[in-house]
């Protein structure tokens, strides 16, 4: 069926529903579903570019002055005071409140890359090679300044602990595509190469459900052991006496229902099926051993590693062409208050190739169209510098105000940049993006209005985007 | 794409039989209507008010009825001289409203109907009826003449014979005795309890169980298990590290509260203001231990004002959703969109939790506090060994130090002499601190509230940011609301909290005799029981809930005798077992017509499993413990130095306490519990959801505890020798549901053993792998083949949808 057309049936559906809401008749409908399956009324508000995605949140905030937005001119300004009409006495942090602003130029070479000549990082070798794929945003911001509440904002739309992530969110709105797996999976590295000492943690509400009924919320797959918790049978239990035992279950639990009469219990009996296919199609997602040489390649060296981020690259692109809606990939590690060179050339190393494979990859299959790959960390970093400062160390502390990230596939016009930031890499220039504008824009890739995706509780219809006011980025699409 | 839709099924339902040239009511259909497409800008958030106008009340100055430029939005009796009815009907883009780009949607046939029928019938607007107190008449005759001996009765049968709905009979004994386990103490009944129960027949034989059951200490745990979910109690302070934190005392006092059976208006104002009562008592300190629950971040990240700032609002919020029902946190930034709650409103119960003598972060990660999970002010209770001990090392301590100083100030003395002579009395005070940290670290203590001497001034803050001081505001409640008392010229937190208990509250009893109701029948009587607001549903038995309110203040607020009084009616005693149909038209059991059936909470899960297989340890109270979870699982969350930063389960006894007990990390709780639908513990939880997922499926599988359970049970049953294998089938159904298995269960059963027998018997690993740890290895290979089998029998009872189910 197409959207529109899914649409126009959920129209009606719904204009049903109210017409006859004053009758008692109608709670017929709502029962079509069983009380816990309650399904939201599913469906685009118009035809969607993208039927998946892959969030890869760069935690720590990576520098943005080292990685994207380039400002050839502040080798000159190298430890001067940042001037005060820059800072323009913004909050800091408490590390580094009331202490000296003098400007950090980056050490590495950026240089003109894809047939737009935008500039990148050295530290970006692969995806610089990418660049025509990938639509860079130099004017992010957020409103928090620590790693917390960056993080849950981004991923939740609100500071605040306790909202739906925005997987659960699309999980809630649009429903499965597969029938064996969930609708969002977490992928979160087990090691990285830079920042061993300062890593900043990660939450279950990043990917959690809030108000939203949990069976939304993403699942987590683990990096030793089941991949997903509780998967394996016990020792001595097998595929054979795993269905007998089943089959003895659901002839009790079917007699009950013919006694009882409440459809919950169906309900149950379909998902402990779903849950012994589950048992097969994870593992069947998780066994890489059947992929060609080149492909493992493509992806570097890390991905023999279990809990890699190429590996968890590499899973993401199986995930994708399974249907799993929503895949986010969490990297640490990004979190450089000092030695920033040496800990970003780390992270680098571990992103840059697997971050371009998965996009080729997706490419060669002819699914970066209607994939939308995002690459974000919680907010950006300071133009000064945080600690010793020498023009080949240097660390940088947190910044809110302007940052960069990434889109490609999905809709998303490649080979291009957008917003400006000053000649500081402090405040936008051009064209903000709020994080909830950026939120918007993958919801609206996927045919969703982030206005009209609302969920009551506590007597607010909640969205993804929150209360305030947020838009889709419309020149980027393509 | 939006919920709305089923709230509306659900009011639908509240209004059912309404013709329709009957009165409209506004409570139950215009208000909330309104509210949904109208308030946003014409509601009590002020600063947003479009147009002058609000629609939320007729006679203020900018109410509904008002008339500017010749212009009247609502004109009773006439909708052609009434704009709004001409707006909502616009055919221009501009004019119409909702306006389009507000992405209300407009209002449909049968909504503008509505409002049509309203203004013609005079467009009457009544007072909120969650903001008014409760009153009583009298009680519904139902036509059919029966006397019922419980009101609780009166009232939903009246309502059902409304509705033309007939009740299912009682339930059998079996099932009631599991209900009433499972709803009063959270477990399952024994066998023995169960046959106790069936012997019984004397009149009183129900009562009497009731009676029994809320005099188990098992009662306290699980009605603590509701509390903690509501005030967000955990094991770690929820941010940045999310290091440990230390209150399990107040858990304890929670527990010991609700099987005193404290009566509820002092459990409540203990915890808001505990600390204040003149010369308060310890229980009464560490209950005010309420004030410290919120999330707490650590030093040298955000800053401290900010934080400060957040801490407070955290716990007004808590004040707001656990005791009045209340979204107050919406008027952090602004007036409240749909509540008559100010911005004024808010920060006026922020001036009474502002002034709290303690910071606005944790401590350092250094020195026992930090070790203990605590940070000031808290108390400390020693047991009188602990004290002389400390007292002992103190003074020794005090010695050692005394001798050091006088030798170091001793100018005349020989440096060589006395260098050693210090340095000898140097390491002997450093193993002695060393001695009396570690006793220190065993003392139980707890974080509580404390008002600072000079009372910090509080100011509204614009949009709410921290740095944005307002106007001064002073102590003072809701304006809406009945006005307070105060004891002195400046109103303190614990006038605060007898307001919250007093008489005229409209709002405090009826919240919680409806969490206590949500508790017994799955939902309750208002479905949304952590908002009692505009934009919260009505409740489906408004009059019912006013009475049980008013009983419940009546009696002193006594929480035993109230569920005690619900438990005893017919209502609750009903079967759950209806017609499919029964089911389809009223899924979530508002009617009540049925015996409420739901699944069980992930507490009661565990704990059931702990129970069958005889492992259950009943020690009561005490510090957190951590039974095993899958490895690893913090690895990928902590941050190098999160304290602690490895889940290392316990040993022995402790990993089969009940799950109230379990250590819970905010940023990752335990699967177990969360998996089924478990909260984090991050906000204020007055309901939990209730889902039904593959995960859950797998849990219920292949969790280590939960499998071995179905050998532990089994070796039970295989205990039984005199019994044959049917009556041994009959043991291991009664054991898991507590009902007896019907002919046709048995056979599927036999069947499925002998096939268990069959596959196990071919297949000697699997056998060695189930039953290696429970029989000797010389153990002959058909008694391991029988209990593999028998472990796979109880394993699948264990799976059942009625095992996992209250019903």
């Amino acid at each position: 069926m197409n959207p529109i057309q899914r649409f126009q049936d959920l129209q009606n559906r719904r204009q049903f529903l109210k017409a006859s809401a004053m009758g008692l008749g109608a709670t017929v409908l709502n029962s079509l579903t069983p009380r816990s399956q309650a399904a939201p009324l599913l469906g685009t508000h118009f035809a969607p570019k993208a039927k998946r995605v892959i969030f890869l949140f760069m935690a720590g905030a990576p520098s943005q002055l080292d990685l994207f937005d380039y400002k050839p001119d502040l080798h000159k300004q190298f430890n001067a005071p940042l001037p005060k009409s820059v800072s323009n006495g913004q909050r800091v942090t408490a590390m580094t409140k009331g202490r000296e602003q003098r400007v950090a130029p980056s050490m590495f070479k950026f240089a003109p890359k894809g047939k737009n000549g935008i500039y990148m990082s050295e530290l970006l070798p692969h995806l610089s090679n990418m660049v025509d794929d990938l639509c860079i945003i130099k004017s992010t911001h957020t409103d928090a300044i620590n790693h917390d509440p960056g993080k849950t904002l981004f991923c939740t739309g609100s500071e605040i602990p306790g909202k739906a992530s925005m997987g659960a969110w699309l999980s809630y709105g649009l429903g499965s595509i597969n029938r064996n797996l969930p609708d969002f999976i977490v992928l979160s590295s087990a090691f990285w190469t830079g920042g061993k000492g300062n890593v900043q943690a990660l939450y279950s509400r990043l990917w959690g459900s809030g108000f939203l009924p949990s069976r939304h919320q993403g699942v987590s797959f683990q990096t030793s052991g089941d991949p997903v918790l509780f998967l394996s049978n016990p020792q001595g239990v097998n595929r054979v006496s795993r269905s007998k035992m089943l089959n003895l279950v659901t002839k009790l639990n079917k007699e009950h229902f013919e006694d009882i009469g409440d459809p919950e219990i169906e309900t149950t009996i379909s998902q402990q099926e779903m849950a012994f296919r589950m048992q097969a199609s994870v593992p069947e997602l998780t066994d890489l051993s059947h992929e060609p040489e080149h492909i493992l390649d493509l992806y570097g060296p890390e991905v023999n590693k279990p809990g890699s981020f190429a590996r968890n690259c590499l899973l993401a692109r199986r995930m994708m062409e399974r249907d799993v809606r929503f895949v986010q990939l969490f990297h640490r590690g990004w979190d450089h208050h000092s030695n920033l060179p040496t800990k970003i050339r780390g992270q680098a190393y571990d992103v840059d190739q697997p971050a371009a494979a998965l996009l080729a990859d997706l490419k060669q299959r002819g699914m970066l169209d209607d994939t939308l790959v995002v690459f974000g960390g919680e907010f950006g970093r300071t133009t000064f510098g945080q600690g010793k400062l020498a023009r080949d160390n240097y660390g940088r502390d947190h910044h809110p105000r302007c940052f960069s990230t990434w889109m490609a596939g999905g809709g998303i016009k490649g080979g291009m940049t957008y917003g400006q930031t000053d000649d500081f890499s402090y405040n936008i220039a051009e064209n903000p993006v709020h994080v909830r504008d950026f939120n918007a824009t993958i919801l609206h890739q996927l045919g969703i209005d982030h206005e009209r995706l609302t969920f009551p509780f506590l007597g607010l219809d909640q969205r993804l985007t929150g209360v305030e006011e947020s838009h889709v980025i419309k020149s980027i699409l393509s | 794409m939006t919920f709305r839709s089923l709230s509306i099924v659900i009011l639908g339902l509240a209004t059912s039989g309404v013709a329709a040239q009957d009165l409209v009511r506004f409570s139950q259909d215009v208000r909330p209507l309104l509210s949904r497409k109208c308030f946003h800008c014409h509601g009590p958030d002020e600063q947003e008010r479009k147009a002058g106008l609000r629609l939320d009340t007729a006679t203020a100055e900018d109410g509904a009825y008002r008339t500017r430029r010749g212009r009247t939005a609502i004109q009773p009796g006439d909708i052609s001289k009434s704009t709004l009815w001409e707006r909502i009907n616009s055919t221009d883009h501009d004019e119409l409203m909702p306006p389009p780009e507000s992405k209300i949607e407009a209002l449909t046939g049968d909504e503008k109907e509505l409002v049509k029928r309203w203004i013609e019938q005079g467009a009457p607007y009544e007072a909120y009826w969650a903001f008014i107190p409760p009153k009583f008449n009298k009680l519904p005759s139902p036509a059919d003449g029966r006397e019922r001996l419980n009101p609780i009765d009166t009232f939903i049968d009246k309502r059902l014979e409304h509705e033309g709905i007939e009740a299912t009979p009682k339930a059998s004994k079996r099932t009631l005795i599991r209900r009433l386990s499972f709803d009063l103490t959270g477990l399952p009944p024994t066998p023995e309890e169960i046959d106790a129960f069936l012997d019984d027949h004397n009149d009183r034989a129900y009562e009497n169980l009731v009676d029994r059951l809320l005099n188990k200490p098992q009662y306290g745990e699980h009605m603590a298990k509701y509390w903690l979910d509501l005030v967000r109690f955990a094991d770690t302070n929820g941010l940045h590290h999310d290091h440990y934190r230390e209150m399990t005392p107040y858990r304890d006092w929670i527990i010991r509260a609700f099987n005193d059976n404290l009566p509820f208006d002092q459990f409540i104002s203990y915890q808001v203001a505990g600390d204040l009562y003149s010369s308060p008592s310890v229980d009464q300190q560490i209950a005010s231990g309420f004030n410290r629950l919120h999330l707490i971040i650590d030093r040298g990240t955000a800053l401290p004002e900010e934080s400060f700032t957040r801490n407070v609002v955290d716990r007004v919020t808590a004040v707001g959703t656990a005791f009045l029902g209340l979204t107050v946190q919406c008027a952090v930034c602004h007036d409240h969109k749909y509540d008559p709650i100010t911005q004024r409103d808010f920060y006026q119960l922020f001036a009474f939790f502002n002034n709290f003598d303690g910071g606005p972060e944790t401590g350092g990660r250094s020195g026992t506090d930090f070790k203990r999970g605590l940070q000031v002010p808290y108390i400390e209770f020693p047991s009188p060994d602990q004290a002389t001990k400390r007292g002992q090392l103190n003074q020794a301590i005090a010695l050692i130090e005394a001798e050091i100083k006088a030798l170091k100030s001793d100018e005349s003395a020989d440096k060589e002499v006395n260098a050693p002579k210090i340095k000898s009395l140097s390491d002997d005070l450093k193993q002695q601190q060393k001695r009396r940290d570690a006793l220190v670290e065993t003392i139980p203590a707890t974080l509580v509230m404390k008002e600072k001497e000079e009372i910090r001034p509080a100011h509204i803050l614009i949009r709410g940011a921290y740095d944005q001081p307002g106007e001064l505001v002073e102590r003072n409640t809701p304006s809406f609301l009945p006005p307070l008392k105060k004891e002195s010229e400046i109103a303190s937190r614990l006038d605060l909290a007898k307001w919250l208990v007093g008489d005229s509250n409209p709002l405090t009893a009826r919240v919680t005799v409806n969490r206590f109701w949500q508790q017994l029948f799955g939902v309750g009587i208002v479905k949304t029981s952590e908002d009692f607001g505009v934009q919260g549903e009505l409740p489906s038995h408004p009059a019912l809930l006013d009475y049980l309110s008013l009983r419940f203040t009546q009696s002193a607020w006594d929480v035993k005798k109230l569920l005690r009084t619900i438990v005893l009616s017919e209502t609750y005693q009903r079967s759950s077992k209806a017609s499919s149909e029964a089911y389809a038209t009223d899924p979530e059991n508002r009617l009540l017509a049925r015996g409420a059936r739901f699944r069980l909470d992930s507490e009661m899960i565990r704990d059931q499993i702990l129970v069958l297989s005889g492992q259950l340890n009943s020690t009561l109270f005490g510090k957190s413990v951590k039974p095993p979870q899958p490895e690893d699982l913090w690895q990928t969350v902590v941050m190098p130095s999160s304290y602690p930063k490895r889940y290392e389960p316990d040993q022995g006894g402790k990993i089969y306490r009940r799950s109230v007990y379990t250590f819970w990390k905010r940023a990752i709780p335990p699967p177990q519990m969360s998996i089924f639908d478990a909260p984090t513990r991050e906000a204020c939880i007055a309901r939990r959801e209730r889902t039904n997922t593959p995960l859950q499926a797998l849990l219920l599988m292949n969790e280590t505890q939960y499998f071995l359970a179905a050998t532990h049970t089994a070796q039970r049953i295989l205990g039984q020798h005199q019994l044959d294998t049917e009556a041994q089938l009959s043991l291991a159904y009664e054991l898991v549901t507590s009902q007896e298995p019907s002919v046709s269960e048995t056979s599927q059963m036999r069947s499925a053993l002998d096939e268990f027998r069959t596959l196990y018997s071919e297949d000697s690993a699997a056998t060695e792998h189930l039953t290696q740890a429970f029989l000797p290895s010389t153990t002959e290979s058909e008694r391991r083949v029988e209990l593999a089998a028998w472990t796979m029998l109880v394993h699948s009872l264990l799976n059942l949808d009625v095992t996992k189910t209250r019903q």
